[in-house]
């Protein structure tokens, strides 16, 4: 039994569809990529996975068990943590206390405790900065600070939209080896990119989605020799 | 650099500018003329600035709840005054009920414990309902929508209550043991005075600590900042948006009993006013920032109380204390004229842009 299953959605914004019968799997410890380009419906995508958009048509399952209808605070305590586009972190509260929201739902001071010092530990530049106002933070520290924040209740699995965005290339790559370490520790992740050469390079399998349609799915290994992808979405003429 | 600061000044700045400038000039001149007649001696100031904490001490506890709402729910509750209403009102009958069979000369301090929970239990409840009854409903509707039905909600929480409790002015029974005054570094301090600045002072520490540095305060911190984001933590948004609102509730019912400590009567038209000037003073420290709101309360019930005397009364108005409120008013366009955020807005400017 696949970790998630996205069964036949369509989504609407009002009267406009937005996502048209997508299906995609995730088994258990992998890394699957989503890639496409501006408005392809890639957020859109994991925001029906996460609840803040509810499909038309369509179930999601997670471990089997169909998750479609709750809300989204309660998405999260069946382990699905989206880190949203545009990192989102609350820019008036302090890194510690972004930590402990991102810890909300789990009632024990001793693992939240230690689920601070884990993040900590991949981030030491929050731990210095953790009791900065998050809204002064840079923006490779705000997408640190996103992703630890995500991680503070051991996400089984881990939706993170284009966290690459907007940074500079040696963040890019601090970003990536932790989506890959946090893979080898056992997290399952959902990964929405734009730059689809990183983002192949990291997964196991990827999605391509343009309009609202699935137009391909394969191996990370295929994706990249395939030429509509190499010219759409790695800039190869 | 003065040339960028030329062009972006209008037309309208300079009037406004000048009609704030106006305003002070008076307040200036008012205030020096009343300082160097001398007719208001030492005791009188002393007086003026402790009833002007006392009430504006009040005006704080109303004013967080206009500011805690508006940080969630980027609205104005104006049925807030009738949130305040809505306990003392009710107290009273509790409060006449332990004045006749003499618990409340006997037992005055676990009297007031009851006339506290009656109050906040009610206000609470109504702030609770009316949020899930009125609001919710309207999430996601043009802003507009919402500010209507709170004006709506208003009257509709003012007529359920003059329905309930008829429309008369109910006096509360006088608590002796608050009755006369004590001596305090040689100040003689009314002693119901000092309840009301000391208990406004305790609920404010508790209700600040509490949203400073509860798990659940942080989450009211977080919605108010993105809904989405704290849905995605697993925070239950609609559920915070509640305890907003009775937070809100519980402070806005101990005002009132407060208020009616103070002043000694209660009616059903009690919540208008004081709802107002709680606003203001939510807008003069910034709305959507607590501590702001707190502040505004404390500045506005002083300037109302000390204001007349100082301000008006050397400009030969007859009789200034008639004016208070415009005076509170008056402030409100100051503050706006000059930093249009309030005291303490800066905050939630950093936070818009
Ligand atoms: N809140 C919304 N209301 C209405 N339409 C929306 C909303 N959000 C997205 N859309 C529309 O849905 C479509 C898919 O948007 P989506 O945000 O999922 O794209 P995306 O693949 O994430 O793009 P990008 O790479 O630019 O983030 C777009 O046409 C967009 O205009
Ligand atoms: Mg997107």
């Amino acid at each position: 039994m696949a970790l998630l299953e996205v069964d036949n959605v369509h989504a609407y914004y009002g009267k406009i569809q937005a996502l048209k019968d997508i299906s995609i799997t995730v088994e258990k410890g992998e890394i699957v990529t989503l890639i496409g380009g501006n408005g392809a419906g890639k957020s859109t995508t994991l925001k029906t996975i996460s609840g803040l958009l509810r499909p038309k048509e369509g179930r999601i399952l997670l471990e089997g068990k169909d998750i479609t209808e709750l809300p989204a605070h309660q998405i999260v305590t069946t382990g699905v943590v989206q880190v949203p586009e545009g990192r989102r972190i609350f820019g008036q509260l302090t890194v510690t206390e972004n930590l402990d929201m991102g810890g909300f739902t789990c009632r024990n001071k001793k693992l939240i405790k230690e689920n601070i010092d884990r993040v900590f530990g991949l981030f030491p530049r929050l731990k210095e900065r953790s009791r900065q106002v998050a809204g002064t933070l840079s923006g490779g520290e705000q997408q640190m600070l996103a992703m630890g924040r995500a991680m503070m209740t051991d996400p089984k699995i881990l939706l993170l939209d284009e966290p690459s965005m907007g940074l500079a290339p040696v963040l890019v790559d601090l970003i990536f080896e932790t989506i890959q370490k946090l893979n080898d520790a056992g997290t399952t992740i959902l990964l929405v990119e734009q730059n689809a050469r990183m983002a192949l390079g990291i997964a196991n399998r990827g999605y391509v989605l343009q309009t609202g349609v699935i137009l391909l799915a394969d191996s990370s290994e295929n994706l990249n020799k395939n030429e509509m992808v190499r010219k759409a979405y790695m800039g190869e003429s | 650099m003065f040339q960028r600061w030329k062009d972006s000044i209008t037309p309208t700045d300079i009037v406004m500018w000048m009609i704030g400038g106006s305003m002070l000039l008076m307040i200036v001149w008012g205030s020096v003329a009343t300082l160097v007649e001398g007719k208001y001696t030492g005791r009188h100031w002393v007086d003026f600035v402790i009833f002007g904490l006392a009430q504006g001490s009040i005006y704080a506890l109303i004013a967080t709840g206009y500011t805690m709402v508006y940080g969630v729910l980027r609205m104005i509750n104006f049925a807030h005054g009738e949130v305040f209403m809505s306990g003392p009102f009710t107290a009273y009958y509790a409060a006449a009920a332990m004045y006749r069979t003499d618990f409340l000369d006997n037992h005055p301090f676990m009297a007031l414990m009851v006339i506290f929970l009656v109050a906040m239990s009610v206000s609470t409840t109504i702030a609770f309902f009316l949020e899930k009854v009125a609001y919710r409903p309207l999430r996601g509707a043009p802003r507009l929508i919402p500010l209507i039905t709170a004006i709506g909600a208003s009257f509709f929480l003012q007529y359920l209550f003059r329905g309930l409790y008829g429309s008369g002015v109910q006096a509360y029974p006088v608590i002796k043991v608050l009755e006369g005054q004590w001596m305090i570094f040689g100040i003689r301090i009314l002693k119901f005075q000092v309840v009301v600045i000391l208990a406004a002072i305790l609920l404010m520490v508790g209700l600040y600590s509490f949203i400073m540095l509860t798990r659940v305060g942080k989450a009211i911190r977080a919605v108010s900042e993105d809904k989405e984001a704290s849905a995605l933590m697993g925070i239950n948004v609609d559920g915070m948006i509640s305890t907003t609102f009775v937070i809100g509730g519980m402070a806005a019912g101990a005002a009132g009993v407060l208020y009616a400590l103070m002043f000694k009567q209660v009616h059903f038209f009690m919540g208008f006013i004081p709802g107002i000037k709680a606003f203001t003073a939510a807008v003069l420290g910034g709305i959507g920032n607590i501590p702001g709101a707190m502040l505004g309360g404390i500045f506005l019930g002083l300037i109302e109380s000390v204001g007349p005397s100082l301000f008006l009364d050397g400009l030969g108005i007859p009789a200034p204390y008639q004016l208070k409120d415009a005076i509170a008013f008056t402030m409100l366009v100051l503050v706006l004229i000059f930093r249009p955020t309030g005291i303490m807005g800066e905050r939630l400017a950093v936070k818009k842009a």
